[in-house]
């Protein structure tokens, strides 16, 4: 693999950001994150403290990457207009 | 959408394998926001040896360098050294260690490249003991906390060792706390370091829900509580001048902060006494420092004070010597 780094070719092995698309850590979970719309106000403090990060925000709409979130539940903790609540899996 | 605090690039990205609520993980991707896409990590074996990924696979978007246990800061020191050789100094290097890393194993090689002021930014992240191994004390393990080489019964009977104070006996350009759990004042700190030159280190509290026993869930509720309870206070040491960055005007008692965590589960009231002495000996130690170093600024700034006394043997006049501008040189055609 060759890539350009500080304006330096360098070939060898080396790793690549990937882990987004070739991990399994969602399937850890044992309870994953569930928006109320209604209640959202969009002011990004769940996207501040994931430490995934497993959450964009699209305009006032929160979107949940579950390929990646392993359930910890700080979103819906920090969360103060109470918009995130956690579901068991079981049930999701 | 509400106005951004903190920078919007992501540096890192999902999928890594650190624990659900890691405060480590938190920690690196506020540094990287502040840091920017140039920085190259030297990270030694600590939880974050681990928590990038299997080989192929990385969660950085930056360089990343993985050391020996004991050798960042002078692993740190040669990539600097070698960037600046190659004419890529403006690159910032970056040694990311854990508390292991940085207060017991890295410490010699810390101290000496500090005290040749390297430039380089290190960062211990603390998270109280040797927690990719199993949770085992540390010389940043607090007092009476359980781990699990002090169990039940035998606790850790010292008290934690106070690392931004042994670099601040360093006399480097800066040195600073942070916490995840104030992420605009944790980034403020990184884009103020990344900018500086010299050795500059950066303390930061990351939460272990694995080792301090806790709800994952509760990661940066326990980080606040530590330093709404003046436990873990923020200031920076700039040019040996410190400042507290933020406190809280009415601290919560440090009972709160102890009584949320498993590991500090058989405390008796006589310990935790003890403990709220402690953090309040060292808070009013800060204070007064702040106070006393913000009057000697203030000192130097003032002009200095004429004395309304005559002086006894007063000076001889000076007489008046009258400026005569020569004559413009005559003009010959």
């Amino acid at each position: 693999m060759t890539v350009t780094l500080h304006n330096r070719r360098l070939t060898g092995p080396m790793a690549w950001t990937s882990t987004a698309d070739t991990s399994t850590a969602g399937s850890w979970r044992n309870q994953r994150p569930r928006l109320i719309p209604e209640k959202c106000t969009g002011c990004n403090v769940c996207w501040k403290f994931c430490p995934e990060p497993a959450i964009t925000i699209v305009g006032k709409k929160v979107d949940f990457e579950l390929d990646v979130c392993k359930g910890c539940g700080v979103c819906a903790e920090v969360c103060a207009p109470e918009a995130i609540e956690m579901v068991p899996e079981e049930s999701a | 959408m509400a106005k951004l605090t903190i920078p919007s690039e992501e540096l890192m990205v999902g999928g890594h394998v650190a624990c659900p609520g890691c405060g480590a993980a938190l920690a690196m991707r506020l540094l990287l926001k502040g840091l920017g896409p140039k920085a190259v990590m030297v990270i030694p074996a600590c939880c974050w040896a681990v928590i990038p990924g299997a080989m192929p696979g990385t969660c950085l978007k930056v360089s990343t360098v993985f050391s020996s246990f004991e050798s960042t800061a002078a692993m740190a020191s040669g990539i600097k050294a070698g960037l600046r050789r190659t004419g890529r100094g403006d690159v910032p290097v970056v040694g990311f260690a854990g508390d292991g890393g940085t207060a017991d194993i890295g410490i010699q090689a810390l101290s000496g490249a500090a005290e040749r002021n390297e430039d380089f930014l290190y960062v211990c992240y603390d998270n109280e003991a040797y927690m990719n191994t199993g949770i085992q004390r540390s010389g940043s393990t607090p007092e009476y906390s359980w781990t699990t080489t002090t169990p039940r019964g035998l606790e850790k009977r010292t008290s934690k060792k106070d690392m931004p104070m042994i670099l601040d006996a360093h006399r480097i350009p800066y040195v600073a706390t942070a916490n995840p759990s104030f992420p605009e004042d944790f980034v403020a700190k990184a884009k103020k370091a990344a900018s500086l030159k010299g050795t500059r280190y950066l303390h930061i509290l990351a939460d272990c829900p694995t080792g301090w026993k806790h709800d994952p869930s509760q990661m940066v509720e326990v980080g606040r509580l530590a330093t709404m309870s003046h436990l873990f206070p923020l200031y920076e040491i700039e040019e040996g001048r410190l400042r507290i960055t933020w406190a809280p005007s009415n601290p919560v008692p440090v009972e709160k902060y102890l009584r949320a965590q498993g590991r500090f589960k058989d405390l008796t009231a006589e310990q935790i006494e003890e403990i709220q002495a402690e953090v309040k000996a060292r808070w009013e130690g800060l204070k007064a420092r702040e106070a006393r170093e913000k009057k000697a600024v203030e000192k130097e700034a003032a002009p200095p004070e004429v004395s309304a006394a005559p002086t006894p043997h007063p000076a001889a006049p000076v007489s008046e010597t009258v400026y005569v501008k020569p004559s413009p040189p005559l003009h010959f055609p």
